[in-house]
């Protein structure tokens, strides 16, 4: 056997494997796409097709129908919910990706009296349910006058444990001792140095978390359900609740089933554009947390 | 010297300068609160005579509630089988993608990705319209097969129904740690491997496996973690099937009744502190028990 046959035997069965694991992720991949595909449809339909067609596949169209309805139902809550879902979202995104990477940098560079007790703390804390926090911050909020409030959702929103995690893992691996220390030598100040030094390479962290608590903020529901009693000040992920119950109570008065599955639909594109957008960040400053 | 004493000072003052921000939210968003629960566990009101301490009452009620227990033992259940499945999918996805065993490999990555986006609300609507024993699809498809109607929100399928769409949300999202954990993998131990005529089975289980250990074992706890806390999911499924869900599914569906339906504060919070010490006891046993074979 000469070697190049060798070779392109080796190829082939590599190829053969490769498609065959392919074909094998493929199924998975239809699992995974096949409840969106289903809310695309199922968008395009009218309230009596969604109960009289074949779920998986297109009937007549009537997406534009329906989106109009979403956006003009009750005096067109809908965009007053989305336009709460971004203020929350992008507020709490950023701010709590800048506090984490403030607090992460302090965690990972600096050398001070009850450091490990105090990541542990915010460590720890991972494991409290969310119901031990939210029903005394109900009660809590009440009192001080800020409960059915943005700040109610915001607030407890901007902390990110996970993103100190994130951050500290990432400033240990990604900020050189040497470059702060001959920062320090050319005399800048230290909220200087990381102003204009270490928060530059601290970005893709940044970037990671920000998307994360973004994220986490936009698909929020328990806190917002419970600290939120005013439809106006609701994010999409209480309102939808509020109207898929409704539906699903039927009768004449009711929001129709439409305009919650089109409504589903506007609230996932905003984050699955994102996500498409940021593709290099999260799928690079994840690495920093996969490793600890 | 009184420079340098200063310069000293400021020193030690700035990681603190640092933290601030972050540790004056954590404290009034979050300590503040605990300990506010707990103070709440250690008290009850009264018609008469107001709020009257109790002491450890309210959590030796909680340690004995049945109900309590219902939701505990569904999600223990949910728990020993769905984490499982989804840290062994993740993985195996995680290791063929960095492998480069499969064509599209980006394409793989994004879409199992892409459910993460997905609030927890808008997933658990859409699987409970999949679902559904009239028009959903999957019972349409069922009946055409001659297979019959499926009972996906029926009692004995509910929590296989939940666990399915847990797994499809989280899946992705191990999968991109798990996949960036093997990304650091030096590239010189695989490849050794290689040339001393290790398959690549071989080399996934005695060197790539081993070398993402940590991460494996911080997926699966965060999973521990998320599925005792299992709310949103069966909170809209209770739209849809109230008589299976009821009002003690899951510890904090039942903790969140306690609180605003039954309006018993107090004793929400006593119940949800006891939870918090099972997710402790678990995540701490679960450590522990894998650092003692590594």
């Amino acid at each position: 056997m000469t070697a190049l046959t060798f070779l392109e035997q080796g190829f082939t069965r590599r190829n053969r494997r490769r498609s065959f694991a392919t074909l094998f992720l493929l199924l998975f991949l239809i699992y995974f796409l096949l409840p969106l595909f289903w809310l695309i449809v199922s968008s395009t339909k009218s309230d009596p097709q969604l109960f009289s067609t074949f779920g998986l596949w297109f009937a007549h169209f009537n997406l534009v129908q329906n989106l109009r309805e979403v956006f003009t139902y009750d005096g067109g809550i809908y965009l007053t919910w989305l336009g709460n879902t971004a203020l929350y979202a992008i507020s709490a995104g950023v701010g709590a990706a800048l506090f984490a990477t403030m607090a992460g940098y302090a965690f990972a560079k600096y050398r001070f009296r009850g450091r490990g007790v105090l990541f542990a703390v915010v460590l720890g804390s991972i494991m409290i349910p969310q119901t031990a926090l939210v029903i005394p911050l109900y009660l809590l909020l009440s009192k001080v006058g800020i409960i059915n409030t943005p700040f109610a959702v915001i607030l407890p929103s901007l902390i990110s444990p996970v993103g100190v995690f994130l951050m500290r893992v990432y400033a240990e691996r990604a900020v050189p001792d040497a470059l702060l220390d001959a920062a320090r030598v050319d005399g800048a100040g230290e909220f200087r140095i990381f102003r204009s030094v270490s928060f530059r390479i601290l970005v893709p962290g940044f970037a990671t978390v920000l998307l994360l608590s973004f994220v986490a903020t936009w698909n929020n529901y328990f806190l917002p359900l419970v600290v939120l009693s005013t439809p106006k000040y609701y994010p999409l992920t209480v309102g939808l609740a509020q109207w898929n119950s409704s539906s699903s109570a039927g009768g004449g008065a009711n929001v129709l089933f439409s305009i919650v599955v089109a409504g589903s639909l506007v609230a996932v594109i905003p984050v699955a554009i994102a996500f498409l957008l940021l593709q290099r960040y999260w799928q690079g400053g994840l690495t920093a947390g996969g490793v600890k | 010297m009184w420079h340098t004493r200063r310069r000293a000072l400021q020193r030690t003052l700035v990681p603190f300068a640092f933290l601030a921000p972050f540790l004056v939210l954590f404290a009034f968003f979050l300590i503040t609160p605990l300990v506010y629960a707990l103070r709440m566990a250690l008290y009850n009101e009264r018609l008469v005579g107001g709020t009257v301490f109790v002491g450890l009452s309210n959590l030796e009620q909680a340690v004995q509630d049945p109900s309590f227990y219902t939701g505990l033992e569904h999600m223990a259940l949910l728990g020993v089988v769905q984490i499982p499945i989804m840290i062994g999918i993740a993985l195996l996805f995680a290791l063929l993608l960095d492998a480069r065993a499969v064509w599209l490999p980006s394409l793989f990555r994004l879409g199992f990705f892409l459910p993460f986006a997905v609030p927890t609300v808008v997933a658990a609507l859409m699987w409970g319209d999949l679902y559904a024993p009239s028009f959903g699809p999957l019972a349409q498809i069922s009946r055409d097969l001659g297979l019959g109607t499926p009972g996906f929100l029926t009692s004995t399928w509910m929590l296989g129904s939940l666990g399915n769409i847990v797994t499809w949300e989280w899946t992705g999202y191990n999968m991109i740690i798990l996949y960036a954990a093997l990304k650091t993998i030096p590239p010189e131990i695989v490849e050794a491997a290689a040339v001393d005529g290790a398959t690549p089975l071989q080399t996934a289980l005695r060197i790539r496996i081993p070398f993402i250990a940590p991460a494996l074992v911080l997926t699966v706890v965060f999973s521990i973690i998320g599925t005792l806390q299992l709310f949103n999911e069966p909170q809209i499924m209770s739209v849809i099937a109230p008589q299976v869900i009821g009002t003690s599914y899951t510890p904090n569906v039942y903790v969140y009744n306690l609180a605003f339906s039954s309006h018993e504060f107090n004793y929400a919070a006593a119940v949800s502190f006891v939870l918090g010490g099972f997710v402790f006891l678990s995540s701490y046993v679960f450590i522990f028990l894998t650092r003692k074979q590594r």
